[in-house]
């Protein structure tokens, strides 16, 4: 969390979390103090996100309950808000059974390596303007990277497992998510095009301002900007393995997929992932694409930064959550077509549209014009005519004896 | 177009989500401890003994203790035992009565074979189904004190039944009584005319 340099004196908030680990690491000796900054970075990740996880999981419980017209759950504390807790304990005190068939050492590790993995990802996310926990030149690069190595955990806890449906559930779940890390790549590519950057500060810094003092200058608010933010999306979705992409663990067809074979504190382990996981890449959306920590208005700005960057993660978790309660699961053929003739075919047409933004940038006046109906069409046309070959030869069933 | 169908699914879910919260007509559910649903007159569980009087329920039993339901219980859940005396049932008749009447729930099938075949309607099907004991053995087994239930909480939970049941036995006993009467008189009287013939009573 390295200050960043900056002319005038900032807000008090603004600076709170920052003057309160220097504070704290004012007790120490000065040789030791880089250790402690970043263990309390990571302490306060840790907690945070924990905390975050817990009461994420009650809320989407409490809102799939309000979608389906039932309260959710209510009996733990007020309303419920002590489920998580609750669910906490019971996890931690149940009995954790190793398959005798099962590789030990494999079905141990899956479940630490996929955590370790999915909090890797958290420490290149600025979440306000002056906590960035590490400031890498190659951040995205790096987020993505550790990002993909999750998969890796996820086939080592199906493989180790040594049972038919936890398998299944690693060759799908090796399947969906190779085929889904390429749109998900291509679909940040035109954001370093634009910007300039792969570090994530400066992704940040180039979606500062705005245009005519109103509209902030949020890559989504651009033509390629929107398609790239839907494309990311409907990715991180898939590698989340959220619903309606939830194939790995799919309770009708493989009992809990890589989960079968695991209990107690490791089957807590892999919710944690998967809800760190969504996390991480909600906050990445966050950053590349919602203009990371900035305030939507200049009056606004009075509200930290790292207020902001919250309200639009969580805004983009509850669309997960939201998504969710309401589409079923797709099947594996659907699954995989949606990925390699719908959306990389897309996210390659967006770096061509991207590039021509870019070009286009010192066009004036009617040229101006010009520019956003070219961008505008180059964005949505694609998807409709792709839209039509994705379901040819799958006209509606008919069912003739019915 | 592409697209449209999802977003109509998701118009549906947050319809759904805010309509929850405004409109209690919506829920599905019941909170149970708190809130009871109103139980369907059909639906019966386990076996109660009917007697005719809320305030002396031991007292006036209708079962007369002929272990024809204890024979025919297919899981034999039932366990009677005479009493040695006798005592004066609901139409003054002295009858035996029930010393002990047992009925193991852990063991009813609730398939009310007992409520069909016995002929004094002394027996009758439930809907209390709350039974959680923490002694599976002596906690689930309900003895006549326990089993003994009034007329009028019959009447409360399958009130068509009742109304049948009550019918038919005044019926009985009307006919019991014109005989009884028409006895009295033949005997009094001192040629008797041919005997009249008493209408069998409606089933």
């Amino acid at each position: 969390m390295n200050p960043c340099p900056s002319g005038t004196q900032q807000h008090f908030l603004e600076r709170a979390p920052v003057l309160l680990r220097d504070w704290i690491t004012s007790f120490l000796p000065g040789s030791t103090r880089w250790l402690a900054d970043s263990l309390i970075d990571i302490a306060s990740i840790l907690a945070v996100f924990g905390l975050l996880f817990a009461f994420l999981t009650l809320a989407e419980r409490k809102v799939l309950g309000r979608v389906q017209n039932r309260p959710g759950p209510n009996r733990t504390g007020w309303m419920g808000l002590l489920q998580p807790f609750a669910d906490g304990i019971k996890m931690l005190t149940k009995e954790d059974v190793v398959p005798r068939a099962a590789d030990p050492v494999l079905h141990f590790l899956a479940p630490v390596a996929l955590l370790a993995f999915s909090i890797l990802t958290f420490a290149v996310i600025p979440f306000g303007r002056n906590l960035v926990p590490l400031d890498l030149d190659a951040g995205v690069l790096y987020f993505f990277a550790a990002g993909s190595a999750t998969e890796l955990a996820i086939f080592m806890a199906g493989w180790a497992s040594h049972n038919k449906y936890a398998l299944f559930a690693a060759m799908r779940a090796l399947a969906q998510l190779i085929s889904y890390e390429l749109p998900l790549l291509l679909s940040f590519v035109p954001v370093v095009l634009a910007t300039g950057s792969l570090s994530p500060t400066g992704i940040v810094a180039a979606q500062a301002g705005w245009r005519w003092g109103a509209v902030p200058n949020w890559l989504v608010f651009t033509p390629w900007g929107a398609a790239g933010f839907a494309i990311f999306m409907i990715s991180a979705l898939a590698e989340s393995n959220r619903s309606p992409f939830d194939l790995p663990e799919a309770e009708s067809e493989l009992i809990a997929g890589h989960l079968t074979e695991y209990s107690g504190f490791k089957y807590a382990l892999f919710f944690m992932a998967e809800y760190f996981g969504m996390c991480a890449l909600s906050g990445m959306a966050v950053t590349l694409f919602l203009g990371g920590w900035h305030a939507p208005l200049p009056v606004l700005e009075i509200i930290p930064s790292y207020a902001w960057f919250a309200a639009k993660l969580l805004v983009l978790l509850a669309g997960f959550i939201w998504i969710r309660a309401t589409l079923p699961r797709l099947r594996m053929d659907q699954l995989t077509k949606l990925a390699w003739k719908f959306l990389v075919p897309l996210a390659l047409i967006n770096l061509g549209t991207t590039a021509f933004w870019t070009l286009t940038h010192p066009w004036e006046g009617p040229l101006q014009l010009l520019r956003w109906g070219v961008a505008l069409g180059l964005v949505l046309i694609p998807p409709v005519l792709l839209g039509r070959g994705l379901s040819s030869g799958l006209g509606p069933r008919r069912y003739r004896y019915a | 177009m592409l697209g449209i169908g999802l977003l109509q699914g998701l118009a549906v879910t947050a319809r759904n989500l805010i309509g929850s919260f405004h409109d209690p007509k919506r829920f599905v559910t019941t909170q149970y401890p708190e809130e009871r649903t109103k139980l369907p007159e059909a639906y019966r569980n386990f076996p109660f003994l009917v007697a005719e009087n809320a305030t002396d329920p031991m007292g006036t039993l209708r079962c007369v203790a002929c272990q024809i339901c204890e024979k025919e219980c297919p899981p034999q859940c039932i366990y009677i035992e005479k009493s040695k005396d006798k005592k004066p049932d609901a139409n003054g008749k002295m009858q035996i009565y029930p010393a002990i009447f047992a009925i193991d729930t852990a063991v009813c099938m609730s398939c009310q074979i007992c409520v069909e075949v016995c002929p004094f309607d002394a027996i009758k099907m439930d809907q209390v189904f709350e039974f959680a004991a923490t002694d599976r053995f002596n906690g689930l087994v309900l003895d006549r004190v326990q089993l003994a239930k009034p007329n009028s909480y019959f009447h409360g939970i399958h009130p068509t039944e009742a109304a049948e049941v009550d019918g038919r036995l005044a019926a009985a006993r009307k006919a019991a009584e014109e005989k009884a009467r028409l006895a009295a008189a033949a005997k009094a009287a001192p040629k008797p005319p041919p005997a009249p013939k008493v209408d069998p009573p409606a089933e």
